[in-house]
């Protein structure tokens, strides 16, 4: 039972990944396509490390595998901001099919 | 104050890490290692560390914390079978656009927390942080471009609980 639960989460997880690589084709320009990976690649590793520590159980690589999860949901949505920041202010624009960008406007003023 | 807060923080990380301790009774070893490094660690970085040290010892925090798991659990589960639904369609249903919305917040600590939790949730990225407590989203499917709006959409549901653990 235990086992499958763990495979279970791990398959989840792998899915998540292949729509987050999905989304980095199809989706147009570059803060989407970080929007979709962000999102689905943190959840997709999440899921895949809590289905390892439900296959393994409470063993001495449960610590790691807990610290792992603690810094990449620390870290991955603290990167895509960095990312997202860093191209805004070096004049990457927005796909045409933008609704609105009022960071852009603000900062012409 | 703060140096002390770290050196607890470093044992536990290293507590971890270092876990399956040697049979043999080689333990006291592992672990003379990890105080020694932690209290160089404490000693050197103590002044990065945190602005408001005795927040950590607020215990309700914690529990607020822990209530805060599961909300942001659900928002990112919401965020991916939203992401899902939008690469899979044929007609790529989206409407990006960049809004803008105001946080009560005011320790760093709290608005980091909230800008990495409005990146997981759905349809939401943070671009840009600003001092005076403007936060610039990138939202894949705008559906206002009004700041209270906005703010009430994304931004409220987190708010309440992350004042309660940073404030």
């Amino acid at each position: 039972m235990r086992q499958l639960w763990g495979y279970a989460l791990i398959l989840i997880g792998s899915l998540f990944d292949l729509f987050g690589c999905i989304g980095l084709v199809r989706l147009p320009d570059l803060y989407n396509r970080l929007q979709a990976s962000t999102k689905c690649v943190t959840m997709g590793t999440c899921l895949i490390l809590l289905g390892t520590l439900v296959l393994i159980g409470f063993t001495p690589a449960a610590g790691k595998i807990i610290l792992c999860l603690i810094f990449v949901l620390i870290t991955a949505p603290t990167a895509a901001h960095a990312l997202a920041r860093a191209s805004h202010f070096s004049g990457i624009s927005l796909w045409e099919g933008s609704v609105c960008d009022l960071l852009k406007e603000d900062r012409e003023q | 104050m703060r140096k002390t807060i770290l050196f607890f923080l470093a044992v536990i990380v290293w507590v971890l890490l270092a876990w399956p301790f040697s049979p043999q009774g080689g333990n006291w070893q592992s672990m003379v290692v990890g105080l020694g490094v932690s209290l160089v660690v404490a000693l050197i970085f103590g002044e990065l560390f945190t602005e408001s040290a005795h927040k950590f010892l607020g215990f309700q925090r914690y529990f607020w914390a822990i209530y805060y798991l599961p909300v942001l659990f659900y928002a990112c589960l919401v965020a991916n079978l939203d992401v899902a639904y939008r690469v899979l369609h044929p007609r790529l249903p989206i409407r990006p656009g960049i809004v803008k919305v105001k946080t009560r917040l005011k320790s760093k600590s709290g608005r980091t927390a909230l800008a990495n939790s409005i990146t997981l949730t759905p349809g939401t990225m943070s671009v840009e942080v600003t001092d005076d407590g403007f936060l610039y989203i990138h939202w894949i499917n705008v559906q206002s471009r009004d700041i209270e709006e906005t703010t009430r959409l994304i931004v409220e549901r987190f708010e309440r609980i992350l004042e309660r653990i940073f404030e």
